[in-house]
């Protein structure tokens, strides 16, 4: 029996027990005379593919982000018992590989709730991870004919969307929020579902801010595009000489603004994404004056760094969404002073770039 | 690692601390660490780390909070300005979604 997605059949070793939390809850049999078994359900693997690495690789570079999904339902990881954990995930393929490869050697059911592909946070924020869905899931999958505890663990950014005491009224099952990151998951169940307050905190590392920088790179690939193709008119008609120092102008604001920016976030003063990007595009744009503005006009030079500080500002602005702390008042607050600053220093440099070709020879 | 801090703003978090039964509930919850238990009180000890995720008043039991919850990111307002509607992730718009 193999299912798509990176889902197979896994080997019949002997795992651990996963029961951990409040065994006695677990005493209590179900009176219905149907038991679902863990031979029923698909297997969900622990150990990742080669497939799957390279998967979450394309994905991270926004190539089909939205094809990147699994088949919700009910899995069994290792042997499942009717005292069993179950954990509680979303359908977003990332999510439910970042979880499975968590549990190697244990005995756990895992549930996958349909978000059309997206991961929990995000899901939950918009209802799709969410009380209703998991309320629907557990009946379909005849959860509560496969064990006879009555407990979920859910990862606690689920819990935007998920109201607890809802789902126990509703279903009968308690709802407990585990760790938030799914490498936490095997000292949160070893310790007996007890979470340390570190697990319970959002982070936002380096190494997660890197990981993110990937997709903005590729969003800005199109506008970018648009405005190359502007400078080659621009370059037919004569008026100006467009070349490798337009080109490395922007290349340089994209990084600043896509990499230096969110790599930065906590060393660069101030709060303000905008003004963090602004900030290293200024430097961005001090190194391409020192290193490749040579031969341009020079009344082109500080339009080109306007447009270089808007771009890698509007570029940082916009990694407000892939942030873990940021707040929708927060981000209107800063929008309303940063785009109209961005927009007159875009309009106004690119203007003060032309003008400096039209008037070569003149001043 | 450094507690990363945001712009300050009314994110409209209240807590009606006479509801309150102290179960823990909205500090287990909360990934930003916004409260405290004090005298078996749920208390705001941090509200300016808050960013209105909702998970807090989603969960408790007895409704002794609310936050205008919304997502914090400048992609999904300048959509949503564009498109006259609220922001929003607008995950289901096709291979162009973020999150």
């Amino acid at each position: 029996m193999t299912k798509g997605n990176g889902v197979r059949i896994q080997g019949q070793k002997a795992g651990r027990s996963a029961a951990c939390c409040n065994a006695a809850e677990a005493k209590r049999r179900p009176s219905v005379a149907e038991t679902l078994t863990w031979q029923e359900v698909p297997q969900a693997a622990t150990r990742l593919t080669l497939k799957d690495t390279l998967g979450a690789w394309r994905v991270r570079w926004g190539i089909g982000r939205m094809k990147f999904r699994v088949q919700p339902g009910l899995y069994a990881v290792g042997q499942p018992g009717p005292e069993s954990e179950v954990l509680v995930t979303a359908n977003y393929k990332m999510s439910f590989d970042l979880v499975r490869s968590q549990l190697s050697g244990r005995n756990l059911w895992l549930l996958v709730l349909d978000t059309q592909g997206v991961n929990v946070w995000c899901a939950a924020g918009k209802g799709t991870f969410g009380t209703e869905e998991l309320v629907k899931k557990i009946s379909e999958t005849r959860l509560a004919q496969a064990v006879t505890h009555r407990r979920l663990i859910l990862p606690q950014l689920g819990a935007p969307g998920v109201r607890g005491v809802e789902v126990t009224r509703r279903t009968g099952f308690r709802v407990v929020f585990g760790p938030v990151r799914a490498e936490d998951l095997p000292a949160y169940l070893d310790a007996g579902c007890v979470a340390t307050p570190e697990m319970r905190r959002v982070q936002f590392t380096a190494g997660s801010r890197l990981e993110l920088s990937p997709v903005e790179l590729v969003s800005a690939v199109r506008p970018l595009s648009v405005v190359m193709a502007v400078l080659f008119l621009l370059n037919t008609t004569g008026l100006v000489q467009a070349g490798w120092r337009e080109l490395m102008a922007l290349g340089l604001a994209v990084l600043a603004g896509g990499v230096a920016a969110p790599l930065l976030l906590p060393l660069i003063p101030g709060r303000a994404f905008a003004w963090k990007g602004a900030v290293t595009g200024a430097v961005a744009a001090a190194i391409w004056v020192w290193m490749a503005s040579g031969g341009m006009p020079w009344f082109s030079v500080p339009g080109t760094v306007a447009v270089m500080m808007a771009i890698s500002s509007f570029m940082a602005m916009n990694f407000t969404g892939c942030s873990t702390y940021t707040s929708l008042p927060g981000v209107v607050r800063e929008m309303r002073v940063a785009v109209p600053l961005q927009a007159v220093a875009a309009c106004a440099g690119a203007l003060i770039w032309l003008s400096g070709y039209m008037m070569q020879g003149v001043i | 690692m450094m507690k990363l801090r945001y712009i300050e703003a009314d994110k409209g978090l209240t807590l009606e601390t006479a509801e309150c039964t102290g179960c823990g509930l909205c500090r287990m919850v909360c990934p930003h660490e916004v409260f405290a238990m004090t005298e078996g009180k749920a208390v705001l000890a941090d509200p300016s780390a808050c960013m209105a995720c909702g998970a807090c008043a989603m969960n408790c039991p007895v409704q002794a909070l609310s936050v205008n919850r919304g997502v914090g990111c400048a992609a999904a307002i300048i959509r949503g300005g564009l498109t006259g509607s609220a922001p929003s992730c607008d995950c289901d718009g096709g291979e162009t979604s973020c999150c």
